[in-house]
């Protein structure tokens, strides 16, 4: 299978998203301006700081030429994981419920988190192990999980929330302890820590984040869980 | 355009700032909220609240108040 990996003006996870994709696939960067998406199987839109973080994170390359593609496949169905920035823009978008809003200690945090896997039962998740933990980095200021109660009351109903942040881990202030979700259809993903910098247990910490691109290759390919 | 948290949100900036207040002597301050203001010129006006809807705000999360100051301010 085949991940693309956008790459907007001032991305800087984006070789990471490749690394790790590259690990379980093949893996093609996608620069922002261009529409084709390559013939990807998956899209993986990354963290940064995507044009700058102007007006407000992800707000602006919601509009980019690469993400009006990306909407339209993931409107078909097509799988596509927004880490962090990559989050924010999916929020943007209307792919995903909710946004996220600047930390509430007003500060930007780069740490180790433990998250437990709530749903392991996503085309994400599905090689995390039910009840499992994942130990992964997470590095923003901007990562305070918001929804009104209707949405969080529908979004738990039924089961879009993946990842919450283990008990005293949430550093953020997130509703709900909320760390990922899946938008309705369960094709489109989003998470504020980041598996792509958790793939080799020399320099991440742990290789829990695998799990999550391994998921994605699984689901691709019509592995059974 | 004036843009706001909206009612009920956390402003951690808006309690920073309230916090911050008293410890100078300024007594009697409450509700402070932090948002944002953008000033533009525009040939049709009736194109503001679509810009906020689309762009300039998350009315998820946020509120925005257009001020037309007409001739240019």
């Amino acid at each position: 299978m085949k991940f693309g990996v956008l790459q907007f003006p001032g991305s800087c996870d984006d070789i990471d998203a490749l690394h790790a994709a590259a690990r379980v696939g093949e893996a093609e960067l996608i620069w922002h301006g261009q529409r084709d998406l390559r013939g990807a199987d998956a899209i993986v839109v990354p963290g940064g700081f995507s044009y700058g973080d102007y007006l407000r994170a992800g707000a602006i390359a919601r509009f980019s030429p690469a993400m009006e593609s990306v909407v339209a496949f993931a409107r078909e169905g097509g799988l596509v994981l927004g880490i962090c920035n990559g989050f924010q823009v999916l929020c943007e978008a209307r792919l995903l419920p909710g946004a996220l809003l600047v930390n509430a200690n007003l500060r930007f945090t780069s740490r180790q988190v433990q998250l437990e896997v709530v749903n392991a039962d996503t085309a994400f998740t599905r090689a995390c192990g039910a009840g499992g933990r994942l130990s992964i980095p997470a590095k923003h200021a901007w990562g305070r999980y918001h929804a009104d109660e209707r949405t969080l009351a529908a979004i738990e109903d039924a089961g879009q929330v993946v990842l919450r942040y283990a008990p005293g881990e949430n550093f953020n202030g997130s509703a709900h302890d909320i760390a990922g979700v899946v938008g309705e259809g369960g094709n489109v993903f989003g998470l504020m820590p980041h598996p792509e910098h958790a793939v080799d247990e020399l320099i991440g910490g742990s290789s829990d984040g695998l799990a999550i691109f391994e998921s994605m290759r699984m689901s691709v390919e019509g592995v059974p869980a | 355009m004036l843009i706001r948290p909206k009612a009920g949100i956390l402003d951690p900036q808006g309690d920073a700032v309230q916090r911050a207040l008293p410890a100078l002597g300024f007594t009697g301050v409450s509700d402070v909220h932090i948002g944002r203001l953008i000033e533009l010129d525009v040939e049709d006006a009736q194109q503001l609240r679509p810009m906020c809807e689309k762009l300039l705000a998350n009315p998820l999360v946020e509120d925005y108040e257009v001020q037309l100051l007409e001739g240019g301010a």
